[in-house]
């Protein structure tokens, strides 16, 4: 037991003066969530812009009647050079040209940015369609008319915020947990200082429960400083009811890819080895397990692999208590794959464990 | 007096090279005991054998009565180990570093300090590990082999790559921790380093053990001449005939004018009465001398 504890202790030590390990575990997965989430925090809200030819009498019209809304929706330009205007959709500086003759609008669009050239189309379209509607209207006031009312049910497409902190959050775990159990691992190894506390009374739980104990305290290190960031008014995440429910996920997912990085530790001889082959387990399982994006926007297939991998137990979880408001029980499921993970795989690194390379 | 080690047929092999080849000795309780031999001669193979950090293809060893395999937490209490390497945990301190090790066997952190002043390094107590010079880490691994008082101490090359005066430092720290008691077991691939701290002495070359005895008794059962060196330019060969009396083998390189024999009482007392003693050198054989003549080959180190 005392070996245990002076283990940990020192592992920590080491641990907390090794700015570069420091630096990824907590800085690094940070900077995504700094970067994503400024990227996509005015995602949609962008006027498009158009350049309108001569006189456009539906736009005048309706910027006429509804000013506001009008700025909103279009950062507008005019010209009487029809060439010109055109070259500029085709150059990519403006979203469309629109121009007007008699009773035809035409709308000049880049068929190589789709997204843009859709939207300002469609709202084109929805403003051309308003006033002939309003025209035919005055001509026959009773005819009924059949309106569309929206009611949004639930915000399963969540703000850019909510979903990058948990996913961010699941990354970093697997990061510490595979580079913390690895590097210890081949970096002892090597020193021999491994084969040193072979020669002494010291047990091999100890040692991995050592290493246990420093990487759950790290999990919940990561835990409060991405709620803090996250929750600063610039990003604003909202936690919801059972975010609680977060602490055990990661305390498995922690146990779940420490084995891992034991079972990479095993294998890899040097610290760079260990490096890379950490690294290619955990970035395109990030990727695959919903850590940047929404799993619902990659191909089906990649969805298929995503069930093997424990990091995307993490995220549903934590996507699930963290921001989607479900109940405290609704992840055991979750919690019980990370669990069947963490036995098989630490079983198997159980078994390749190694005190020497003699 | 009880055996601290037993080794009896000790044999490792790596693919078609015997690392280790047949190794049987004792070792005494309270000895100092070395393992001499060229880089590469399988010392600290034998070494690790013998901690059981590798397992012999044959033979066996038992360290105060017990196999040190399978690893055991009792016999471990008992031993002291310092490798070859430096193996310390990183970014610890020197203080640290020792603390650690001595909660690892349970002893108390005043135990820890004392140590860590027995090897000089009490000023160092908050350096990191990776500040420290060669001399301060090989002294502190050395501490941290020995906080927890083991009576089987075992040392794997601890001057290698130090300079002279921090060797000399560490054997006077090393004669120390065999005068309390403890036996120790060294391997060193300096001759003068097991003369000066060794109470015996096996010669080990190409994994095999070619002789033990001490230090003096290898020596001395080489019988070799003494060689008696002057400078040169004081005596007329008449006066060397006369000293050499003929049946001494004399060299004279121009520098130095050097006297090989078995009896060098009289050779001294002849060239006293010359006055010839400028610049007088008298060399015995030495270890190295013993390897040449175990070998055939000169010591390569």
């Amino acid at each position: 037991m005392t070996g245990f504890v002076s283990l940990a202790k020192a592992m920590f030590l080491g641990f907390v003066r090794d700015k570069v390990t420091l630096f990824f575990v907590l800085v690094f997965p940070l900077m995504f969530l700094v970067i994503f989430g400024a990227l996509f925090q005015d995602q949609g809200d962008n006027p498009a812009k158009v350049v309108q030819i001569g006189e456009v009498t539906v736009l005048d019209t309706f910027a006429q009647d509804d000013p506001d809304r009008f700025e909103t929706l279009f950062d507008l330009k005019h010209t009487d050079d029809l060439d010109a205007a055109i070259e500029e959709v085709r150059q990519g500086n403006v979203d469309a040209a629109v121009s007007q003759r008699g009773d035809t609008v035409t709308v000049y669009f880049s068929a190589a940015d789709t997204t843009g050239s859709m939207l300002v189309l469609n709202t084109l379209d929805g403003i051309v369609s308003a006033a002939n509607l309003h025209k035919l209207q005055a001509a026959a006031p009773d005819i009924p008319l059949v309106d569309v009312s929206n009611e949004a049910v639930e915000d399963e497409s969540l703000t850019t915020i909510q979903y990058l902190t948990p996913g961010l959050l699941g990354w970093a775990i697997s990061i510490s947990g595979v580079f913390g159990a690895a590097g210890t691992l081949v970096d002892w190894r090597r020193n021999k200082l491994l084969r040193r506390l072979r020669l002494s009374p010291v047990s091999i739980p100890s040692v991995i429960g050592a290493r246990i104990g420093v990487s759950l305290l790290t999990a919940m290190v990561q835990l409060v400083v991405f709620v803090a960031v996250a929750s600063l008014p610039f990003f604003g995440l909202q936690l919801t009811g059972n975010w609680w429910m977060a602490i055990p996920v990661l305390l498995l997912g922690t146990l779940a890819f420490l084995s891992l990085g034991m079972v990479v530790g095993a294998i890899a001889k040097t610290s760079e080895g260990a490096s890379g082959l950490g690294n290619l387990i955990v970035v395109p399982m990030a990727f695959m397990s919903g850590s940047f994006f929404p799993l619902e926007q990659s191909p089906q297939w990649l969805q298929t692999v995503s069930w093997f991998s424990p990091l995307r137990y993490i995220n549903d979880a934590l996507l699930s208590v963290m921001v989607r408001g479900n109940d405290a029980w609704s992840v055991l499921p979750q919690m019980g794959m990370l669990a069947a993970f963490t036995l098989v795989i630490g079983v198997l690194a159980w078994r390749m464990f190694r005190w020497d390379d003699l | 007096m009880e055996a601290a080690i037993t080794v009896t047929g000790l044999t490792k092999k790596y693919g078609e090279v015997t690392a280790v080849d047949d190794l049987s000795f004792k070792v005494k309780s309270g000895e100092f005991f070395g393992i001499l031999g060229p880089n590469g001669a399988g010392k600290t193979t034998a070494l690790e054998l013998i901690e059981g950090l590798r397992e012999p293809d044959t033979g066996h060893v038992e360290l105060l009565g017990r196999s040190p395999r399978p690893r055991n937490a009792a016999l471990a209490m008992r031993i002291g180990v310092q490798l070859q390497a430096s193996a310390f945990f990183e970014r610890l301190t020197a203080g640290e570093q020792l603390r650690t090790f001595a909660d690892l066997y349970g002893v108390s952190g005043s135990r820890a300090r004392h140590m860590l002043d027995v090897v000089g390094l009490t000023d160092k107590a908050n350096t990191r590990i990776e500040k420290l010079s060669g001399g301060q880490a090989q002294r502190l691994s050395i501490a941290c082999a020995l906080v927890h008082d083991p009576e089987l101490v075992f040392l794997d090359e601890p001057t290698a790559a130090l300079d002279p005066q921090a060797r000399r430092n560490l054997w006077d720290l090393l004669r120390q921790v065999n005068a309390d008691g403890r036996t120790v077991v060294l391997t060193t691939h300096y001759m003068d380093e097991a003369e000066f701290l060794c109470d015996r002495v096996a010669v080990m070359d190409r994994g095999r053990i070619l002789t033990v005895d001490t230090p003096t008794a290898l020596v001395k059962n080489l019988n070799a001449p003494t060689r008696i060196s002057v400078s040169s330019g004081f005596l007329t060969d008449d006066q060397v005939g006369e000293i050499s009396g003929g049946t001494v083998h004399v060299d004279d390189d121009g520098i130095d004018l050097t006297f090989t024999t078995r009896e060098p009482a009289g050779i001294l007392t002849a060239l006293a009465r010359h006055a010839a003693l400028d610049g007088l050198q008298v060399r015995g054989a030495t270890l190295e001398d013993v390897f040449l003549d175990l070998t055939g080959r000169e010591y390569r180190s």
